[in-house]
Order: C-alpha cells, then structure tokens, then sequence
C-alpha cells in the first residue's frame, strides 16, 4: 500500500517537469514507450504497481492518456505481436483500435485477439488520485475542481508538501479551498483536533465520513469536536432538503398555476365550463414540437418562437371553440361542460390521427439543461427554474391585462353586470370572444412551457384538466390571486407529503383534501365579495 | 301505495311493455330458433345486450339525480364500479382452490403478492347475502358521507360536479394501487360461478340477461315512483329554484341526499350485474371519462324522462360497439360529436323528439322545463 502510495508525489513531480522543463519531452520514442508497457503487463499487481510509477516519473507526455486508459480497460495489448492498442469502442466482435505508442489509427482488431491489462481495487483507487493529481495541472478551472474534490479523503503524508506548493499556485479559490479541506482531512485522520474547525460546515460526503471516523477514534477530545461538527453538518442537511422539497414543491406549483390560470379567466371570470382548456395546453405543446421541426438545429430559437406562435395557435383554437359551441350554451355551465368535453375529445383523437399516437419528444436548449448549484448538498435543475420564473412572467402580465387595460376593464364590467356593460355601450359578444382567446391562449404558453418538463401526447392535457380544476376551484373562483396561491400551496404540500406515503397516494390525499376543503368553504380560498359573488 | 302509482301511467306501462316483450323475444330467438339461422340471437349477443341493459340502469340511476334534482354527478361511474368490486369480491371467492396457485381462499393476485392472510375487508364475500347487501350498501355509504357533507354546505351546481369527478378520480387512482388488495391494475378477473351456476354456460348468460332486465324494469319503476311522489315534486322545485323551496320550509339537503343515495345505489346495483356478463372489473370503471360518457347517454336520451336514459345508453353503447368495431379512429370523433351536437342541437333529446312527434306540445309536466337550470 505505502508503496503504490508513492504514485502521487510522483505525479507531482512530473507535472512540475511538464510545466517546467517542456524540452525534456522531445527525447521521447517508441522504445521507451513500449519498455514502460511491457512492464505494466506483468503478473503480480506489485509489479504493475512499479511500472505506473515509473510511467509516472518517466515524464512521458502520453503517459496521462496510458493511465487513462488503464483506468477505463482500455489499454490492452494484441496476443500474438504484443503491440499495445487503445480501444476506442468495445462493442461488437472487432474493436477500434489506435497504436498505444503513436495514438494513430490502428483500424480494427478482433476482440478474441486482444488481452486487456488487469488492474484491481486498490491500483484503481490510487490511480484515480494520482490522476487527480496530473489534473489539478489542466487549464480549464472546472477540472481543476473536479480533481480537488478527487483529492478529499485521498490525501496521505507524502503528498501534504506537495499539495501546498499547487495551493500557493493556485488563483482559483474554490480549488484552493478543496484542497485545504483534503489537507485538513489528512490533518484529522493524524489527530489534530484544530483540524475540525476547518472542515466545520461543508456538505462534502468525503468531509462526513472523515468526520464520522473521527467521531468514533479513541481520543476523546477529537471524537466530541468531530460529533458537535457533525451535529451542525446534519442540520445544515437537513435545512438543505427543506430547501429543495420547496424548491419541488414550487416547481410542481409553478405548473399548476400556468396550467389553472387560463381556466381562472375562462372559468372563473366568464363562467365558462372549458373541459377541452388541457387540450389547448396540449396544442401549445405540440406548437413547440411542431416549431422545432421546423427550425432543426436551434432548439433554443424554436423554443423563443414557440412562445409567441404557441399562445396564437391555442388562442385561434379557443376562439373557434368559442364561437362553434359555447356561444350557444350561454347561461347553461352544465351544457357547456358537457360540450366542450366532446370538443376535447375530438382534438385529442385529431392530434393522435393527424400526427401520432405516440409522444413526441421536445428537445431542450443548452442553456436550460443543467442545473444551478447553490451549494455542494443543494442543486437547482434549470429546466423548473425557467418554467416557475415564466409562470410567474405570464401571471404577472395577465395581471396587468385585467387590471389595467381596456379589455380588463370591459371584461371585469361584463363579469359584474353583463346588461349594464351592454347598455353603456360595451360590445359583450366581442369581449367574450376576446376573453376566451385570452384564457385559451395562456393555456397555449403553459402547453410551451410544459413541453420542456413532460412528454408531449395527445394524452397531456387529460392529466391536467381536474388538476386546474382543483386548483381554480380551491383558490377561489374569479380570483387570479386565488389561483396563484392555491397553485403554489398545492405544489408543496403534494411535495412534502409525498417522501412519506408515495406519489400516487399524496395525490389522493390532496384531492380528498380538496374535496373536503369545498365542504367548508364552497367559495375557496379567496370567495368573491359583494355583488359579483351573488348568482 | 306510492310504489304501485306508476303502474296507472300510460308511459311507465308502455314502456314495461316493451321492455318486456324484447327481453321474451330475446329469450325465443335464442332457444328456439336453431344455430345458423339469420334471426338466431348467439349467447355472445345475449350477453352484450345484458351489458348494455346494466349500462342503461346505470343511466336510470343519473338521470334520477340529474334529470330530476338537477345535480349533474360526473362521479356515477364510481357508484357503478363499487358495485361491480362488491360483487367481484364475492366471484373471487367463489373460485375457492381453482385459481391458478391453488390456495383455497386467497384470490391468485394476493398469493402472487405474497400474502397470507385476506385483509378484513374480503371477510364475508363468501357468502352471497353479504356480498349482494354490499353492492348496495357500499356506494349507498359513500353517497350518503359524500352528499351529506356537500349538499350540508350547499355545494351545488358546477362545483358539485367537480368534486364528484375528483372523488372518482381518486378512487381510480387509489384503486390502481396493489396495496389497497382490489388486484391493481388488472383488476378482479377469472370469475367462475355465480349462485352455483356455472358463469360460461349459455343458460347462466341468457338468465343473467333476463335478471339485468327485470333488474332494469324494477329501477324504472322506482325512480318513477319516486319522481311521482310528492318528495319527487319537492326534487323537481330543488331543482328549479332551489333558494325557493328552502325558503318555502323544506330542507332541501334531505332531499337531495335521500334521491342521491338512492340512486347511488341504484349505480351498485347496475355494476353488479355487469361485472358477472364481462368477466372482469378493474378500475378503468372509475376514470372520469367513464362518468362523463354516462351523462352523455342520458343527454342524448332526453334527461328529466327516464325512459330517454334507456333509450340514450342503448343507443351510444350500440354505436360504440359497431364503430369500435369498423373504424377504432372514429370513434372518440364519433362520440365528441355526439356531446356537441347533442348539447347544442338537441337540448331535449331523443326522448324530446319523440315527445313533439307523438304528442305534438302538450308535454308531460315535471320534463318541460328541463333544459332550464336553476343556477346563473
């Protein structure tokens, strides 16, 4: 163990001959590359433990790649002539190989020819941090993290030195930081209790098993600083999965409401049954597949685009809905309901005759795949970030339509006295036509916006349409608040129940929920006052 | 006595007539006339003319509480699948040792689960009373918690049907869950006998058949005597202005429990007989589109009738077999039509066509005004 141990010093030094001496490098050739191989093909791993360590101090520049490569199963030497290979893809019967030596291609060998160099746990483990070693050398800072964070837990004595001079090196705090904390491991697994105060507070799983062991060593005074470290890493954990069951919670919220808050117009301020509003998210959604058909290559560009093109589709949609069926069941929800029910199913079968029955998939642009860090223990999913700010986006501008422009104003006066608006010389048709594309088309926008969450089918919009009911209804009919509220609230409490009784059963708990919330309070969260509330 | 009061109407007594009459003409043309024959009726549609009889009780039972209490239920299919489960506990039962691992009293599902014991709530179905007074009793049950709490708050209207959708939205979820020991997702199935009677037998289908109808030809005159009633008469006000009759001094949630209970029941009963005609009952009964689909059928009959929901259920379910059969595609257009149509052309339906070409405008007083609802 000590032995292979010195792999690490090793790489130092030869990444402080990289860096230093680059003419060294020119004297390289195929005989000594092939001598430092042959050594790595021996039988016991102690020899294999040598020959890395002599490819290690070799200084050799491929050497990174040839410990790469072993580390993979890669490296592998042809039976008959001996020639060391790199496979590139080992699948099927003949393999892809390039020449160990020159890295050049060595067209295909079959599988049954090649024998690979065996390695076993304990090379492999210190492989990877002599590798990490090699790579707190590279220039991009992000592997440089990444081999710091390698190096927790790894740290033994011969490397402490070495480690310092990389940190006084080093311009990136966060790399320097790691490695102090690797330092500070290494410090504790030696007994230095001050060692504790250093690793205070960090996520790191490395950090909390070196703690963990430290808690249980024989001397007292370092086990009860490790455990009170600890107990503080524990709360900050568990302050960590609050944050993000909220953070699910709000995303599923955020959903919700982009999902409920065209009904809230629709439903809540018309008196408009819609049962087909989860079919016109479902043709939003489809604009945006249907848009980066279009546009191949630039899924971020059609994504843009969507927005737009996605609130006319369903906007179109609805006004045809309006003007084909609900203008006739004016004063009838019961009717409407019933109607519109038939209208979702006939665009539910269209979408599946005219495109397919399967889903389709939506792809999503660079910039919002990935994920957000916050710290080591708490990671945001960019995805739900940009779906939860746009519901937020698309709530605050309904907002402003109803309170603040024309259209609101005459909305708000046909919802309150639909005989009064007329004879003021409000056209009450043209404003229910208005506001049902209004209603239909944010359904189209959250159509967009669920695209990049869920699969895209002709059965999306059945699995939102009780949800937005839910949500409308337990918010408060007529109150876009309401809705945003109930929205949000419903999210997190399905997330926070769910880790106990699994996610079918939160579910049902919320509708029973809902359902007996109705009992208590018929008008919602936020009832309606004064005239608009009678009826 | 109030429940023989229908016997005196010309309809009720046209349409037990006829009723009657098809199920002996079935009864004849299956037993008498020989195979092969061009008006031979085969046991298969025997027992797809005893489904759709269980479906038109079904749609009794909905037009009892929609027609004539104006409360649209989107949640009827869940009384309906209760039923059905009722008396899909009891078959499971009955298939003792035969099932295919062979345990004498765990269903195979639960063996396959690694159960060992029934949960409590199987004790009992063996026995066919129990099983059967659980048919009515189980979605009776929840429609009396589930009305008493709604109507006591005075839950009406839109918000009504929403609810009962999200109830039978949830029991389709919860019933979809292994856990809860109804089969999952697959349901209760591989039934044997019923009563003794071998359940693949012709003579079992055809008498399965004739029992849906007599079970059908009992509910109408139920639901007619209950409408006839002068508690029928106080639904018809509920329904009509509500406000109204609570201020004239009755309770209206009473009402509206009792006729919702009832017809809650009624549903049951419906699922009971149609769960031994299919074979299987599995939780698919509980999806909304389901429920939504038996207002249809009531809508297209004419609602506030009765005789309109028999008539409305047999005719979507005959076209639903012949265009699932032809053109799959069509049919969810098909049927999306029809509620459009329907709803917009035919606010009356069949039954209301029918009323104008036989009776010209002198229609009958508790279904004149039903188009009207009662909220704004």
């Amino acid at each position: 163990m000590r032995m292979i141990r010195a792999f690490v010093p090793g790489a130092l030094l030869l990444c402080l001959l990289m860096g230093l001496a680059p003419m060294a490098q020119a004297q390289e050739d195929a005989v000594q590359g092939q001598a430092l191989l042959e050594a790595l093909d021996a039988l016991s791993y102690d020899a294999k433990a040598e020959a890395i360590e002599a490819i290690i101090v070799s200084g050799d520049e491929r050497s990174r790649r040839w410990l790469d490569e072993l580390l993979g199963g890669k490296l592998q030497r042809h039976k008959d002539t001996g020639r060391f290979v790199i496979v590139l893809e080992n699948r099927g019967r003949n393999w892809p190989v390039v020449d160990a030596l020159t890295f050049e291609d060595a067209g295909e060998m079959s599988r049954r020819d090649l024998n690979d160099i065996g390695i076993n746990n304990a090379l492999r483990g210190q492989l990877q941090s002599a590798l990490a070693v090699l790579d707190l050398y590279r220039d991009d800072a992000d592997d440089r993290r990444d081999a710091a964070r390698e190096l927790l837990g790894s740290v033994d004595a011969s490397m402490v030195e070495p480690l310092r001079e990389v940190i006084t090196t080093e311009d990136d705090a966060e790399v320097r930081r790691l490695l102090e904390q690797g330092l500070a491991i290494h410090r504790l697994n030696e007994g230095d209790i001050d060692a504790i105060a250093e690793l205070e507070g960090s996520l790191n799983g490395r950090v909390r098993a070196a703690l963990n062991s430290a808690a249980r060593s024989d001397d007292t005074l370092v086990a009860d600083a490790a455990s009170a470290a600890l107990v503080d890493i524990e709360q900050k954990l568990r302050l960590n999965s609050g944050l993000e069951t909220l953070y699910f919670g709000l995303s599923l919220g955020s959903v919700l409401v982009l999902a409920a808050i065209g009904l809230a117009i629709t439903f809540g301020v018309m008196g408009v049954i819609n049962m087909a509003h989860g079919e016109l998210i479902m043709l939003g959604a489809y604009t945006t597949w249907a848009m980066q058909q279009l546009l191949p290559g630039q899924p971020g560009l059609a994504l843009v685009l969507s927005i737009p093109a996605g609130f006319l589709v369903a906007a179109l949609a609805g006004i045809a809905i309006e003007r084909s069926v609900i203008q006739f069941l004016k004063g009838r929800p019961l009717e409407t309901l019933l109607a519109t029910f038939g209208v979702s199913l006939i665009l539910q079968q269209l979408v599946r005759t005219v495109i397919s029955p399967q889903n389709r998939t939506v792809v999503s642009p660079d910039w919002m795949s990935g994920s957000l860090m916050i710290n080591e223990g708490l990671s945001l999913t960019l995805n739900r970030l940009f779906v939860l700010g746009f519901s937020l986006v698309v709530f605050a501008c309904l907002m402003l339509v109803m309170s603040r422009t024309r259209l609101g104003l005459e909305v708000r006066a046909v919802t309150q006295n639909r005989a009064m608006a007329r004879s003021m010389g409000i056209r009450a048709t043209r404003v229910d036509i208005m506001t049902f594309a209004l209603g239909a088309g944010v359904a189209g926008l959250a159509g967009v916006a669920l695209s990049q969450l869920t699969n895209v089918g002709p059965n999306l919009g059945q699995n939102y349409i009780i949800d937005s009911f839910m949500v409308v209804v337990f918010g408060g009919v007529g109150n876009l608040w309401g809705t945003l509220v109930a929205g949000l609230s419903l999210g997190v409490i399905n997330q926070v129940i769910e880790p106990w009784v699994g996610a079918v059963l939160a579910k049902i708990i919320v509708l029973v929920f809902i359902i007996l919330f109705i009992q208590k309070r018929p008008r919602g969260l936020f009832p309606q006052k004064g005239r608009a509330a009678e009826g | 006595m109030w429940l023989m009061q229908p016997f005196n109407e010309g309809a009720t007594r046209l349409f037990l007539g006829v009723l009657l009459a098809c199920l002996a003409l079935v009864t004849v043309l299956h037993l008498a006339v020989p195979a092969g024959h061009p008006l031979h009726v085969s046991a298969y549609t025997v027992t797809l003319l005893g489904k759709y009889l269980s479906y038109a009780l079904l749609a009794v039972a909905v037009d009892l509480v929609w027609g004539y209490l104006g409360i649209l239920s989107l949640g009827h299919g869940a009384f309906f699948a209760l039923g059905g489960y009722a008396m899909g506990m009891y078959l499971m039962r009955q298939i003792g040792d035969r099932g295919t691992y062979g345990d004498p009293i765990l269903p195979d599902f639960m063996v396959f689960l690694n159960w060992d014991s029934l949960p409590w709530y199987w004790l009992g179905f063996d026995m066919p009373w129990f099983a059967f007074l659980m048919v009515l009793l189980v979605p009776g049950t929840l429609a009396l918690v589930f009305g008493f709490l709604a109507f006591r708050s005075r839950v009406t209207g839109v918000y009504l049907s929403i609810i009962t959708q999200a109830m039978t939205f949830a029991l389709l979820l919860a019933f979809f869950r292994n856990e809860m020991g109804f089969g999952g997702n697959n349901g209760l199935t591989d039934f044997r006998e019923l009563l003794g009677f071998d359940l693949r037998t012709d003579t079992t289908r055809l008498g399965l058949f004739l029992a849906t109808g007599l079970a059908l030809a009992m509910g109408y005159v139920l639901c007619r005597a209950i409408v006839a009633s002068k508690l029928g008469r106080v639904s018809v006000a509920c329904r009509d202005a509500e406000a109204r009759t609570r201020f004239l001094g009755y309770r209206v949630e009473r009402f509206q429990l009792f006729v919702f209970v009832v017809s809650a029941m009624l549903a049951g009963v419906a699922g009971a007989l149609y769960v031994p005609q299919v074979g299987i009952i599995n939780p698919s009964e509980f999806s909304p589109i389901f429920s939504i689909e038996i207002v249809l059928w009531v809508a297209l009959g004419g609602r506030g009738t009765l005789y309109g929901a028999v008539i409305g259920a047999l005719l979507v379910n005959y076209a639903k077999t012949v265009f699932t059969g032809v053109m799959p595609d069509a049919w969810l257009f098909a049927l999306g039509g029809m509620f459009v149509l329907v709803t917009v052309f035919l606010p009356k339906g069949v039954a209301g066509l029918l009323a104008y070409r036989f009776k010209g405008h002198r229609n009958d007083p508790l279904s004149s005004d039903t188009t009207k609802e009662a909220s704004a």
